[in-house]
């Protein structure tokens, strides 16, 4: 049993939790992730570890309400437990002082992006990040993020906050300037955003490390639910993961194995809250 | 001349024959996922056990890879005396429930009993189920007085069937035993892999729970390699480390199309469905695909298990594929008779060269070539070799590969001087489990590759009496 310790809103379906999981929070690197289950008939979910404290014994997971997972986990409040999670799981971020990288986070993925941030910084980096979302009200971290860069820009889907447009102009805009020898970028969000990023990104040469989400089970590399193609070979995001060469990757394939239970996840989520409203 | 022929009659009518186990009609239980044999009665116990002739030199028992004591339970359970026949089986063997169930008894115990020469031998398996079930159900579990303690640590690593034998026998010995598992739940590939209509999970968790009150510690959630290696296990105070994590990687054919949605390995069919409790969704919360044209693709027990399990979800269609004939299908008799008695269609000398998805990603349809038997290969059966130009197409909607399983990787690369051969089995010396890692012992698929549930209770049982002699020894 895993106690959550602190529960905030982020925006209005976004949160960030922090669970007591001493083992855990003494291991995990950034990049890596946990998976959990909130009760005895719940499902395995894969979640990033944002941040850990090995003194306080915590991990901080920060995820969006997509789903009935993640919406019975948001009802949980501080004290309450959730019964299984398992970590830290997958490689961690490859990190080395590599000179002025550019991280960029969409959406929630900016709490994917905001750990390999900081570590990229601690190795003595030159950190550019790039961090969007589709208006202000939704945007998270931004204060963390710029904790951990050197330079932080900002973009907005509709212009509210920031550069009014894709986080992707902006990366197209700092390529363009030539002010900065880029020596890798992460890119860390929604699919269509990643691949949007590596196409951009690859004719340039630069070398742009992905973050994937597939489905996953055990996520011990037991089941193979989370197959990727990655240069034309099977990957398990799991264990082989969940960082891969973003050039490399087949994004329809995981655009397409990604939706392989909507239907069956609208059920949930129409039960669930179903279920909540008759009460 | 007469008395001769009357003496014979009578042995004759006297003689108790095979006694069968009640089963679920097929045509039921295809709708369901109750366990398919009932079970012995007392009554037929009582007969079957009678059979036994109490060989002064049991030949059975030397096909046991746990030593069961087979004689002296069947006596027992001839006797009436059924709950004693259950300690008698746990006196070597910390899973009799499991093992009634799920042993290939044909291939060991009952191949070599002495009745099976010119019949059929006695039903030991089903008898040990009896004696397993007659003492669960009556609640009146003994647990037995276990050794002084040694003040010896040992850590197993895996929660399976050769994690739980040897966890039972070191903690009988007075050793401290904890089990890591990396799944939610004990039992490895008794909780994930073998549906409920074969091994009920109420008797894994009941057989677990055996061990726990027996003495071992159990931590969950703990993916050994990831969140301590085995060195810190070590460090921690350990004093001999059990490696019994099993052959978990699956095995696709890496063939055009396999990754297309619908199609699963069989370990994520299997999970989904066993340890996720898929079947019961929405009430609980892992979804699976309830396919009508379901292809399993191999011929072992698993292929058995998953296309029983996709008629259970719904399928009007649930096909087995398999390159061989069906003389060469490694399953259990048992287990193919019953997906035939279901209406499983099995194609066979078929192998899937490609699969073809539909415009949103899902596969549609398999091409297959057709096969035929050549000169026989190293394993001595006969090598399946394509039909040039045969090759046709079957309509699916669902598939899940079970063509084998692999070494998961990651305990051997994250403990350094522990030797694995080419395929990644951890490589040991003798039958006992010793690795290259003095301290580490091993044992189960990940040493053997995908084999039984019994084979790895025996690597645990001489793992255990390796490991005592070690611990012992420092």
């Amino acid at each position: 049993m895993y106690k959550v310790l602190e529960k905030t809103y982020l925006q209005e379906i976004v949160v960030r939790m922090v669970i007591e999981a001493p083992e855990i929070a003494r291991k995990r690197k950034a990049g890596q992730f946990v998976v959990l289950m909130i009760d005895d008939k719940g499902e395995r979910i894969p979640l990033t570890i944002v941040d850990s404290d090995s003194q306080k014994g915590t991990i901080t997971i920060i995820y969006q309400i997509v789903g009935k997972t993640t919406a019975q986990l948001a009802k949980l409040n501080k004290g309450d437990f959730i019964m299984h999670v398992l970590g830290p799981l997958g490689h961690p971020t490859e990190i080395e002082n590599f000179g002025t990288v550019v991280v960029v986070g969409g959406g929630v993925g900016i709490g994917v992006a905001y750990p390999i941030a900081a570590a990229l910084k601690k190795a003595g980096n030159k950190v550019i990040s790039i961090i969007g979302a589709r208006t202000k009200d939704i945007l998270i971290l931004e204060d963390d993020m710029r904790k951990v860069s050197d330079q932080l820009l900002v973009a907005t889907d509709d212009g509210s906050y920031g550069f009014h447009g894709f986080v992707s102009t902006v990366l197209q805009n700092l390529i363009d300037s030539k002010e900065e020898k880029i020596a890798i970028i992460y890119a860390i969000g929604p699919v269509p955003m990643m691949r949007v990023l590596a196409n951009l990104t690859k004719p340039y040469g630069i070398k742009t490390i992905v973050s994937l989400n597939p489905i996953m089970v055990d996520a011990t590399g037991m089941c193979g639910a989370c197959r990727v193609a990655v240069g034309g070979k099977t990957k398990f995001g799991c264990v082989d993961g969940p960082e891969f060469d973003g050039h490399e990757v087949d994004f329809n394939l995981l655009m397409t194995r990604l939706r392989m239970y909507c239907n069956q996840e609208k059920q949930a989520m129409d039960n669930y809250r179903c279920g909540c409203h008759g009460k | 001349m007469e008395n001769k022929e009357k003496t014979e009659k009578k042995e004759k009518k006297e003689k108790v024959p095979r006694q069968a186990m009640p089963e679920q009609n097929p045509k039921e239980r295809v709708h369901n996922f109750n366990e398919v044999p009932f079970g012995y009665t007392k009554e037929i116990a009582l007969a079957e056990a009678s059979r036994c002739i109490q060989c002064k030199k049991p030949s059975c028992v030397e096909g046991c890879p746990v030593d069961v004591k087979i004689p002296e339970f069947i006596k027992l359970i001839a006797e009436g005396h059924f709950i004693e026949a259950a300690w008698k089986l746990k006196e070597t063997n910390a899973l009799p429930a499991v093992c009634g169930r799920v042993c290939p008894q044909e291939d060991q115990c009952e191949k070599l009993c002495i009745l099976g020469k010119k019949g059929d031998p006695v039903a030991v398996g089903k008898l040990e189920r009896f004696a397993a079930d007659f003492e669960r159900e009556s609640g009146n579990i003994v647990i037995p007085e276990v050794a002084p303690p040694t003040g010896k640590k040992i850590a197993v690593v895996g929660a399976g069937p050769a994690g739980l034998t040897i966890a039972g026998d070191l903690v009988k010995l007075g050793h401290d035993v904890t089990i890591f598992e990396a799944l939610h739940k004990s039992g490895g590939v008794l909780i994930y892999g073998i549906p409920e209509f074969r091994l009920p999970k109420a008797i894994v968790d009941a057989e677990v729970n055996y061990l726990e009150k027996l003495g071992a510690k159990i931590v969950t959630d703990a993916a050994i390699g990831r969140l301590k290696t085995v060195d810190e296990l070590f460090a921690e105070g350990f004093h001999a480390v059990f490696l019994g994590v099993g052959a978990g990687a699956p095995v696709f054919m890496n063939i055009p199309g396999e990754n297309l949605s619908g199609i699963y390995s069989a370990n994520e069919y299997l999970t989904r469905s066993n340890l996720m409790k898929a079947y019961l969704f929405p009430e609980y919360d892992t979804p699976i695909v309830r396919g009508k044209n379901v292809a399993v693709i191999g011929g072992g027990n698993v292929a058995m298990d998953s296309v029983r399990t996709a008629l259970r979800l719904g399928a009007d269609n649930a096909y087995i594929i398999y390159r061989r004939s069906e003389v060469e299908l490694p399953a259990r008799k048992e287990e193919v008779h019953h997906a035939h008695e279901e209406g499983v269609q099995f194609k066979m000398l078929h192998n899937p060269v490609e699969y073809i998805g539909d415009e949103n990603g899902w596969v549609k349809q398999i091409k297959c070539i057709r096969m035929e038997l050549g000169e026989p290969d190293a394993s001595g059966r006969r090598r399946p070799v394509p039909v040039k130009g045969s090759e046709f197409t079957i309509d699916v909607d669902t598939v899940v590969v079970a063509i084998g399983t692999e070494a998961n990787p990651v305990i051997p690369k994250t403990t350094p001087g522990l030797d694995v051969n080419k395929w990644g089995y951890i490589v040991t010396k003798g039958e006992a489990g010793e690795t290259s890692r003095e301290g580490v012992y091993a044992g189960g698929d990940i040493v053997t590759g995908s084999a039984t549930v019994i084979l790895a209770m025996g690597a645990g049982r001489q793992a255990a009496n390796a490991i005592d002699a070690y611990v012992r020894s420092k």
